[in-house]
């Protein structure tokens, strides 16, 4: 179940639509916060709260590529290996990631720490290669850098 | 002069008091004394085009929704830019958010549209915090609320926030995202105009569309029509990412050339290598070869220079990089974004990254090149939405000018350019 708080959060979101379908998106991102990823819990207390069945709930969470479906490591690891972030090496830093912390793509790390996306532009391609680690921006990646930078996330 | 990047040096640039204090603000107190229709004439008037690609009239636009008798009608504001290699709003977003938001209550005013939402990528975090901190300012100032600058205005602004689809920058698919739904474009009449969010009239416009309008309403639509490109006006903010001295986001008069956009404000190609090939506007716009670059940066020259404005996207790529591989990045892109909806779509973007992907690896065939100019062609015209032309064109573009390097990849069986 979501805390009373969180559902006081979406309660709130749902007055900023006219229909409260439209709180489907960051309901789930809720949820997501709450549970660390769209669990079957995470489903059965946004579909409580927002008053749709679960199942559009799933079809909907599916299409986005930001939406979690299975647990995640510590950290979230989100590197972007279009052209812009490409030419400038991003691929490398892929196999690094694997090679140093057995982080697959679209897997986590078997210590935990780690799970890597790939993504699609983040939109920082003037200092590219780019990645998102939880919410934090890092630029400018090579593979020197990207190792010092991942020290500070245990 | 600066007019949508103005003030951004100043690190509290994105603060209500630090916008006000540069002439924020200002227009939105002239606009609050007009009436709807005469903002929209202005608009009509200064020429302005819709900056997210497809260089839409805003004045006409805008005259449709106003036409609709539905109330209520509903305002939303594109910063789902998920274009590859476009940047471009994102200091708009982060570091002059007031500038979105007086444009957005402008507009709301303009077509009688009490609610707006900003739909925001997901991929931009500091940008939600900073567009949310800034907007619950406008509201303590009485920018935004039930009562707009004392005038009984009404217009209210929520940051909705995408979750990784690059489909959700089309219109349709935005709005069907907005609902609660799966990014999937709708098919077309009726428009957003009449049948929009909410099944009500709705007028999506991108970022950089509403942070011109503050700067319409300030120097007044014959002024405006004055800055850069007759056919189509006003400044437009480039981003260029790639082989280049100077990467970034500049803001230049519209129609600005490709070569001056390289060459003099980005300081030419990194390390004095030589300029093979030029992405202009996104990935989804057709590349240009070197001897193309003298074109006009804007949404009428371009077409005729072989290519399209787009989201203003420079990517440059020097003569190391292999543009078969490029293409095959892109491919895997359009690929993985496709919605699904369409078949031409959803098959022929797997089929033409996995015959790229042959060639890449040297294991091309002859008839590869005919099969993948025979599978975009049956793409392009044939989808809802424009994500299936652009990912055919990219693939038809790149065969067009640099053939020689696929053919290359084929006969030699694999790619000098590999490590």
């Amino acid at each position: 179940m979501l805390s009373d708080k969180t559902i006081e959060e979406v309660e709130a979101l749902k007055r900023r639509y006219p229909d409260p379908r439209g709180a489907i998106l960051p309901s789930l991102y809720i949820a997501q916060r709450e549970f660390g990823w769209l669990s079957p819990e995470a489903f059965e207390a946004v579909s409580i709260v927002l008053g749709v069945p679960k199942a559009h709930l799933r079809g909907v969470a599916s299409f986005y590529a930001m939406y979690r479906h299975k647990p995640v490591g510590r950290h979230l690891i989100q590197l972007c290996t279009n052209v812009s972030c490409m030419i400038f090496g991003a691929e490398d830093l892929v196999s690094l990631l694997k090679n140093r912390y057995g982080a697959e793509v679209g897997g986590t790390s078997p210590d935990g720490r780690f799970s890597l996306v790939i993504m699609e532009c983040i939109g920082a391609c003037e200092a590219a290669p780019a990645m998102l680690v939880n919410e934090d921006f890092h630029n400018n990646l090579t593979e020197n850098n990207i190792t010092e930078i991942l020290e500070k996330y245990k | 002069m600066n007019y949508l990047l103005k003030n951004i040096e100043n690190p509290n640039s994105f603060d209500v008091r630090e916008y006000e204090k540069a002439g924020g603000y200002r227009s939105l107190k002239k606009a609050v004394e007009m009436e709807p229709a005469a903002i929209i004439a202005e608009v009509k008037k200064s020429g302005l085009r819709g900056r997210g690609g497809a260089g839409f009239p805003t004045g006409m636009k805008w005259t449709f929704a106003n036409a609709d008798p539905k109330f209520p009608k509903y305002l939303i504001c594109n910063a789902d830019e998920g274009e590859p290699g476009t940047f471009k709003d994102r200091p708009i977003l982060e570091k002059n958010p007031h500038l979105l938001i007086e444009g957005m209550v402008i507009s709301g005013h303009a077509l009688r549209a009490e609610y707006g939402y900003i739909y925001l990528r997901g991929e931009y975090p500091d940008a939600r915090d900073i567009l949310n901190r800034a907007i619950k300012q406008a509201y303590e100032k009485g920018y935004l609320g039930d009562n707009v600058m004392g005038k009984g205005l009404k217009f209210h602004l929520t940051v909705h926030l995408g979750a990784g689809a690059y489909i959700c920058g089309e219109e349709t698919a935005l709005i069907e995202s907005l609902e609660g739904k799966r990014g999937q474009p709708r098919i077309k009449p009726p428009f957003p105009v009449n049948v929009g969010a909410f099944s009500m009239p709705t007028i999506v416009n991108n970022v950089e569309t509403f942070s011109n309008i503050p700067c319409i309403m300030e120097i007044g639509p014959e002024a405006y029509s004055k800055i850069g490109s007759p056919d189509c006006p006003g400044p437009k903010l480039y981003c260029i990412s790639g082989h280049v001295e100077k990467p970034g986001v500049y803001e230049l008069p519209m129609g600005t050339t490709l070569r001056e956009i390289i060459y003099t404000h980005c300081g030419g190609i990194k390390g004095g290598k030589s300029l093979k090939a030029v992405i202009p506007g996104g990935i989804s716009t057709p590349v240009l070869p070197p001897s193309n670059i003298d074109c006009p940066m804007d949404f009428v020259s371009m077409p005729k220079h072989g290519s399209m404005l787009g989201s203003g996207a420079v990517m440059v790529f020097d003569e190391t990089v292999c543009l078969v591989k490029v293409c095959l990045r892109a491919l895997k892109f359009f690929e993985h974004e496709s919605c699904g909806k369409c078949t031409p779509c959803r098959e022929g973007t797997g089929w033409l990254r996995s015959i790229l992907s042959r060639i890449e690896d040297g294991k091309g065939e002859k008839e590869d090149i005919d099969t993948l100019l025979d599978v975009s062609g049956n793409i392009v015209g044939k989808t809802f939405c424009p994500l299936g032309d652009g990912a055919g064109s990219v693939v038809i573009n790149f065969i067009k000018h640099f053939r020689p390097e696929f053919e290359e990849h084929i006969e030699k069986k694999g790619c000098k350019y590999k490590k």
